[in-house]
């Protein structure tokens, strides 16, 4: 079936990131088309997160080469909030605790109007309570996932991040929140990183990569690539033949 | 001579422990007399500086107000629903009424502490007696404001502040200056007494002038199953404020609870601490301070807890924030355990706004800017006082005030 040409939502080429002096990211090229959704694979430590902070802009990710492009414009060079701005969205893999500042703050701020917070925080199955609790503070491990996917899910971006939205979150709840996600992305594009790929029971992925060593060597179908992954272990990706060898 | 009076001769050219010492003598005692005048009918610029600082001269939503300007005492009311119930004077008033007022009288702070409290007894210019009587749930604020109007004057007040057994009183005080003052001293004593199963919450806000001096010394006894909660904020520049009030804890059972919010700015010198001795089996005790310096502000933030009875516990913290180069915060946590069977712990962190604090909100939308101010907003959230609501949001919205001019 060919495929029909639709403008990229986020293109990354050629990019190298170095933190703390640390190259963590090494040549990265990934093109998710509008209404794509695509899951990233890859051993702890690959860079997988390294590529989500560079893609958001978090100065610490200084860039070596390359260049993001988002709706085709270039976003190498601007702010976190102004690549917000422009659509992006995130739900983090680790958040700081900030103390005195409300999660119904940020919601109410990623909303722009008014919303109704409990009715949201539902959504991920998070007690109306939690939206006048300080930021992360005492959040247990599934908690925190949940608020991070209810802000993204406030927030509406055009394109949405998830970095590992599934990991420590209970069955029940996975469900849930698999739910919502696919709620969202329904018609926008989006990046899952998923270890166990448990969120691809609930939001059908249309690509997947795999991350070694800061850089993407294979590329194919999600469930494909999950089953060997599951199977042999990224040993198995390491070996494979058809993986790009680095330049 | 008075007993008193003797004592504090003695200690009249006596520094403080603690603080910049000052020359007391170079303050003006010449006030004018100010005539009775109901809160309602205050000059504009006195109501609303004295409504900056909590105090309203609306006199709603309070249970009654006592109202100082320089050395005169211009308003004392109760309102008619709380009669019989609570009782606010001019500490001058309560001394002729009662002549059990003695037994109040520099019996938690000494006279010969330092100049300033000898300063107090021998140039004594009133201050307020707030009582709640037995059994009494006085379900609105009591509140009163020290104001002083006159340039360079000092200001020498003593408090004394009674809640009798079983009784519970919510008090809010201000302290703050005419705009067009600039130089002054304000010495406040105030001397707190919760009996048996009372509770009393007390919360103090200031609001001074850059080039304002200002030392209270403050002691609470807090009896047998009794609760002190005092909250203290402190919101504008002042030259300096040194102040350590204690609470003992001697009865069986007792909590004392301290909670400040300092924001200092401009060349403020802020030396302020809070001190828990528990004396009384089963006593607890929570310290918690919030500093913000900005500017060439700096500010020491003490704390001690003193455990001197078995099954006693108590808890410090102490945050900084530390939004100028050019300032300094010193936090000086202390534990001091005389036997074993208590139990003290502290913690301190000190720092600028942490920059992943500033990302993770940026990342959700916020300006770098705006992301700062929320998150100074936040440190200094008033929430941690545990306010009645209503009381919270008004101290929210002059906190709120402060916090979005500090970015
Ligand atoms: N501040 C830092 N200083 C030094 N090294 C860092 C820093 N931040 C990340 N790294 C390193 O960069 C590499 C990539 O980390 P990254 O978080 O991108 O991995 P990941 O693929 O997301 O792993 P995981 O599956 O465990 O989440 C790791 O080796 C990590 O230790
Ligand atoms: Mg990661």
């Amino acid at each position: 079936m060919a495929r029909r040409r639709s403008p990229s939502a986020l293109k990354i080429r050629n990019l190298s990131v170095e933190i703390a002096g640390k190259k963590v990211l090494d040549g990265v090229d990934l093109e998710v088309l509008r209404g794509e959704i695509h899951v990233l694979f890859g051993p702890n430590g690959s860079g997988k997160t390294s590529l989500m902070m560079s893609i958001l802009g978090f100065p610490s990710y200084r860039i070596l080469s390359g260049e993001i492009l988002l709706n085709g414009t270039d976003i190498t060079n601007m702010s976190i909030n102004e690549r917000v701005k422009l659509g992006i969205g995130i739900a983090f893999q680790s958040s700081p605790t900030i103390r005195g500042v409300k999660l119904g703050d940020v919601l109410r701020h990623l909303a722009g109007s008014k919303i109704d917070g409990a009715k949201m925080a539902g959504a991920v199955n998070l007690d109306a309570e939690f939206l006048n609790r300080d930021l992360n503070v005492g959040f247990s491990g599934g908690e925190l996932r949940r608020s991070e996917v209810l802000q993204v899910l406030v927030q509406r971006p055009s394109f949405a991040i998830f970095d590992e939205p599934d990991s420590g979150v209970d069955v029940e709840n996975l469900e849930v929140v698999g739910g919502a996600i696919n709620n969202l992305l329904k018609k926008r594009s989006g990046l899952l990183i998923t270890h166990q790929g448990y969120i691809l029971r609930y939001v059908e992925a249309d690509k997947a990569h795999v991350m070694l060593n800061g850089r993407i060597v294979c590329s194919g179908i999600p469930t494909k690539i999950l089953s060997q992954i599951m199977k042999r272990g990224y040993k198995w990706c390491e070996k494979c033949p058809k993986a790009r060898r680095p330049h | 001579m008075s007993k008193s009076k003797e004592t504090a001769l003695k200690a009249k050219g006596k520094p403080a422990a603690l603080g910049p010492d000052l020359d007391v003598g170079r303050f003006t005692r010449d006030a004018k007399t100010w005539g009775y005048c109901p809160v309602s009918s205050l000059p504009e610029d006195i109501a609303r500086r004295s409504l900056a600082v909590g105090v309203r001269a609306d006199e709603g939503e309070r249970a009654g107000t006592y109202f100082q300007i320089d050395h005169s005492t211009v308003f004392q009311k109760i309102q008619k629903k709380f009669e019989g119930k609570t009782e606010i004077m001019s500490t001058k008033d309560a001394l002729e009424k009662y002549d059990w007022m003695e037994d109040y009288w520099w019996k938690v702070v000494s006279a010969d502490a330092d100049k300033y409290t000898a300063l107090a007894e021998l140039e004594w210019d009133r201050g307020y007696f707030i009582r709640a009587l037995e059994g009494q749930k006085i379900t609105l604020p009591l509140q009163a404001c020290l104001f002083i109007s006159k340039d360079n004057l000092d200001q020498n007040v003593h408090n004394v502040i009674i809640a009798e057994p079983n009784s519970e009183i919510q008090i809010i005080t201000g302290c703050t200056v005419h705009p067009n003052v600039q130089r002054g001293l304000h010495v406040g004593i105030s001397e707190f007494f919760i009996k048996e199963w009372a509770k009393l919450t007390f919360t103090m806000i200031h609001n001074w002038a850059q080039n304002f001096d200002v030392r209270p010394r403050t002691g609470a006894l807090v009896e047998d199953n009794a609760t002190f909660v005092t909250n203290y904020v402190c919101l504008n520049p002042v030259k300096s404020l040194q102040m350590y009030p204690v609470a003992y804890c001697k009865g069986e059972n007792s909590r004392a609870r301290f909670t400040s919010i300092l924001y200092g700015a401009g060349d403020s010198y802020l030396d302020v601490g809070s001190k828990t001795v528990l004396q009384g089996t089963g006593s607890r005790a929570e310290v918690i301070a919030r500093a913000i310096a900005l500017d060439r502000a700096r500010i020491y933030s003490r704390g001690l807890l003193v455990g001197e009875k078995e099954d006693t516990k108590a808890h410090l913290e102490c945050r900084g924030l530390l939004l100028s180069d050019d300032a300094f915060i010193h936090a000086i946590p202390e534990l001091t355990a005389k036997v074993q069977g208590t139990e003290l712990s502290h913690e301190a962190a000190v720092g600028k706004i942490a920059e992943e604090q500033i990302q993770y909100l940026m990342a959700r939308g916020f300006s770098e800017l705006e992301a700062q101010s929320l998150i100074v907003r936040g440190f200094m959230d008033v929430g941690i006082l545990g306010l009645p609501k209503a009381l919270e949001t008004e101290i929210k919205r002059i906190v709120d005030t402060t916090a979005a001019a500090a970015i």
